[in-house]
């Protein structure tokens, strides 16, 4: 394996399946990867509809309950979201786009929702189709309607309930405005604050995005813009003025997703997650270019990290709790009756709960994050009981068919001394190399 | 069909195993057959150095090849403790003097597998699979297949589980057992994995202070004896393995594992903990038998011994010949069992390692034979392309 194969696995791929064939052309196999749509939206998978129909029949029955004493507790949400992460789970492990979904679980970690909002896990991964993959080699701006007309995002960050003051349904109930999605919106999923915008700018956003909800009691249920919750009138915004009425809310997301700031923000992000922990500026500005003359094309911009000659130095990123376990798991390629039908679970072991973000700003993408002693630790620990699984693999295989070149002379002594396969597979997964990306 | 009541009882059994074992690289399978008859084999995996289990202190050249290794003479405080003049166990090996003081341990020296390999795992599944070359199935599956049926005893097949060790495998069902939480390597892979981080800026003093946060001091990682967090678990392990074969409708062949014998640094010290694992585990089957441990043979193995010198990091590296124990109420035991071939320079095995002597497939031959009954083409069926190496005798009192 040349190294620029072994990085283009790596670095921006999930990591080698097994001794899966190796691209001739690395850039190429990447590139090849953004053609057409992504093949994980031809798998089966529930519609943010049948994940609200799940919370409507789970709260229906958790009403009964509280009547008759009904003892079953409900469990349709959850049952969805289990079904739906084996899907997720199996596809990681088994994918022959491994860029393209590292590009998913990046914008969706953008674009955090979590299940730590109770309501939000019959919808998380619905989002993730619905919002996130359509639009990954598509515009930005898209993306960011998508994500924000989504149930997921409206509930996670209390859209559903925030109403004009001034509106009829505000001024009938005394209810007013919830910022928190606007404020995560221009903070974390747009301008950042190197725009510079202020709490007026925040409040007016809030206003703008008044009305934009959810209704559950539709068929199917879904998005609902209810006028009589928007707040009347026009709003101002970073020095913009934006028209009452849901369309509005359209121009100030088409604002914001193709402003110049937004562009930086992004390109930091993605120069971060793909090349070093500290971007390199000459990557930013080269990424930045490209969105901002492509008006916020995503396509582009992931064939511009490809071609930046920072993507192809020594990995220095530390692989993410779940990174790690995809590649381990990967890398050993173990028939489905012998691997966890569901990583979710492996991964909050680790401290990387899949969907589970603790706050909206996701998951940190710095080796600073992640390299906690204990972290580190479980990381070992886990490899030693994922090894045992491997009694029918040659550790020494293994290792090279993963890493390449990028393997250690001295790990790879390691492997070939240690006393048992369980212990050559623990030592490479648990070795310097095999810890980045 | 078993009784219900066995079957929860067992099942209890198992559930009161979870509770009792918190960590360790052990792992255990049980395989049912139709005799009251017990047979458990033990692997050791890494290569125990048979010359530091049973040390072999009446031979002159020991010392000019080893000095630095040995522990001190029989009657000395910590010395080797004696069998009969010539071999001295380990010092650690405690358990095993008293077994050896009731005849019921056999030391079996200067004993390798029919293959001449130094790799680790080819090597193990070489001892596994019984043979030389790559088979279908493990000589204990082929095994569980010969031992003929005893009035009024059916097979009961036990639940297949997913880790079932090489020498178990084939087509007789076989059930496996390994704690699903909380594994943890043992102090020495734990000291490997941070050599190899040292030098990274990132995981070099994450793991090193985890590991320091968790209680492991230098000495443990070095291997120092009463540290670390497992020292209980192949033990109760054992105790858990010996109450299932005890039971009257219970498994009948069992296969345990431990680990830790890869002695390339410090064997002195890093040998120390996975012995006394083995001896308070060997001490703990026997206790969990109950009374079946006089229908009980259990046989003590490793792929292969290490090199008779010892090497620059105070350790010693893959070799050849090597040491096997057999244990059970019923074994020919108080004496060592071996055709001693000498540690001089022009005795050595390529100048290197303990010349073997003994063909491991003949001793367990000589042991499957009168325990089931088993003919020499029964035997032969277990051992396939094993006729050189005929039954050892009189390793049983009872034939």
């Amino acid at each position: 394996m040349e190294t620029r194969t072994a990085h283009a696995l790596i670095r921006f791929g999930l990591g080698r399946r097994g001794d899966e064939a190796l691209p001739s052309d690395p850039v190429a196999w990447l590139t090849g990867q953004l053609d057409g749509p992504d093949p994980a939206l031809a798998l089966p998978g529930a519609s943010s509809a049948d994940g609200l129909v799940a919370l409507r029949d789970d709260r229906d029955q958790r009403r009964n309950k509280a009547a008759d004493g009904t003892p079953a507790p409900p469990m349709r949400v959850r049952n969805l979201l289990k079904a739906e992460s084996i899907v997720l789970s199996n596809n990681l492990l088994t994918t022959e786009t491994g860029f393209r979904e590292r590009l998913v679980w990046f914008w969706a970690n953008h674009f955090t929702v979590s299940v730590r909002r109770g309501e939000c896990a019959a919808v998380v991964t619905s989002f993730i189709r619905e919002a996130i993959r359509p639009h990954v080699t598509g515009r930005f701006s898209d993306m960011l309607l998508a994500v924000m007309n989504h149930p997921a995002m409206l509930m996670y960050l209390d859209n559903v309930g925030s109403i004009g003051p001034d509106s009829p349904a505000g001024q009938r109930s005394h209810r007013g405005l919830n910022e928190n999605l606007a404020r995560e919106c221009l903070e974390l999923h747009t301008v950042s604050p190197a725009a510079g915008y202020t709490q007026v700018d925040v409040t007016e956003f809030a206003k703008i995005l008044t009305g934009w909800s959810i209704d559950t009691n539709l068929n199917p249920p879904g998005y609902v813009f209810r006028l009589n919750a928007h707040e009347p009138g026009k709003k101002h915004m970073l020095g913009r003025s934006f028209a009452h009425g849901r369309g509005g809310g359209l121009e100030a997301l088409a604002f914001l997703g193709s402003h110049p700031a937004t562009f930086r923000h992004l390109a930091t992000k993605l120069v971060r997650h793909f090349v070093a922990d500290d971007p390199p500026p000459a990557s930013v500005a080269r990424v930045e270019a490209v969105l901002r003359s492509t008006s916020g094309d995503l396509k582009a911009a992931a064939l511009e990290l490809v071609r930046l000659p920072e993507a192809w130095t020594p990995l220095s990123k530390l692989r993410s709790p779940s990174d790690f376990v995809i590649s381990v798991l990967r890398a050993m390629d173990l028939p489905a009756d012998k691997r966890p039908p569901d990583l979710g679970p492996v991964m909050a072991g680790l401290g990387q709960p899949r969907l589970a973000a603790p706050l909206p700003n996701g998951w940190p993408d710095t080796a600073a994050d992640w390299a906690g002693s204990e972290a580190i630790l479980r990381r070992v620990d886990w490899a030693f009981t994922v090894a045992g699984r491997g009694a029918d693999l040659d550790p020494a295989g293994v290792a090279q068919a993963a890493l390449g070149p990028l393997l250690h002379a001295a790990t790879l002594t390691q492997i070939q001394r240690a006393g048992s396969r369980r212990d050559g597979l623990t030592l490479l997964f648990a070795s310097p190399e095999f810890q980045r990306r | 069909m078993p009784h219900p009541s066995m079957r929860l009882s067992r099942r209890s059994a198992l559930l009161g195993l979870t509770a009792a074992f918190t960590a360790g690289r052990y792992s255990l399978a049980l395989a049912a057959a139709p005799t009251q008859k017990r047979f458990v084999v033990v692997i050791l995996r890494g290569a125990l150095d048979g010359l530091s289990a049973v040390v072999p202190y009446g031979d002159k050249s020991l010392a000019t090849w080893r000095e630095s290794l040995l522990p001190g003479q029989p009657g000395s405080e910590g010395g080797l403790l004696d069998l009969g003049g010539f071999y001295g166990l380990n010092p650690a090996l405690s358990a095993f003097h008293t077994m050896y003081q009731a005849n019921e341990l056999l030391p079996v020296h200067a004993v390798a597998g029919p293959y001449r390999i130094r790799s680790h795992f080819e090597a193990q599944d070489y001892l596994e699979y019984g043979s030389d070359h790559a088979m279908s199935s493990g000589w204990m599956n082929r095994l569980a297949q010969q031992i003929p049926a005893q009035r009024g005893m059916t097979e009961t097949a036990l639940a297949v589980g997913s880790i079932v060790p090489l020498v178990m495998r084939g087509p007789a069902p076989v059930g496996s057992w390994l704690p699903k939480t909380a594994l943890h390597p043992e102090p020495d892979l734990y000291a490997r994995i941070a050599a190899l981080n040292k030098a990274d800026p990132v995981t070099g003093p994450a793991v090193a202070i985890g590991l320091k946060e968790r209680g492991f001091t230098d000495l443990t990682l070095a291997g120092d004896a009463d540290a670390g967090g497992n020292r209980y678990a192949f033990p109760a392990l054992c105790a858990a393995t010996g109450r299932l074969l005890a039971a009257a409708d219970g498994p009948r062949l069992a296969a345990l594992e431990i680990g830790g014998w890869d002695t390339h640094t410090q064997q002195k010290t890093r040998l120390v903990q996975p012995l006394r694992q083995l001896d308070e585990g060997m001490a703990s089957l026997k206790s969990g038998m109950g009374e079946a441990w006089k229908d009980t043979v259990v046989l003590v193995m490793t792929e292969f011994g290490r090199t008779v010198r010892v090497n620059g990091t105070g350790g010693t590296d893959h070799g050849t010949g090597t040491v096997a124990f057999v244990l059970g109420g019923d074994v020919a035991g108080g004496r060592v069992q071996a055709n001693w071939p000498g540690l001089s320079t022009g005795n050595l095995f390529e100048n290197r390692d303990l010349q073997p002597t003994a063909d491991l497939r003949a001793v367990t031959k000589g042991l499957l034979g009168p325990l089931f009954g088993l003919d020499v083409a029964a035997l032969g069926r277990v051992f396939p392309d094993s006729e050189q190496a005929s039954a050892v005798g009189g390793l049983l009192r009872r034939v």
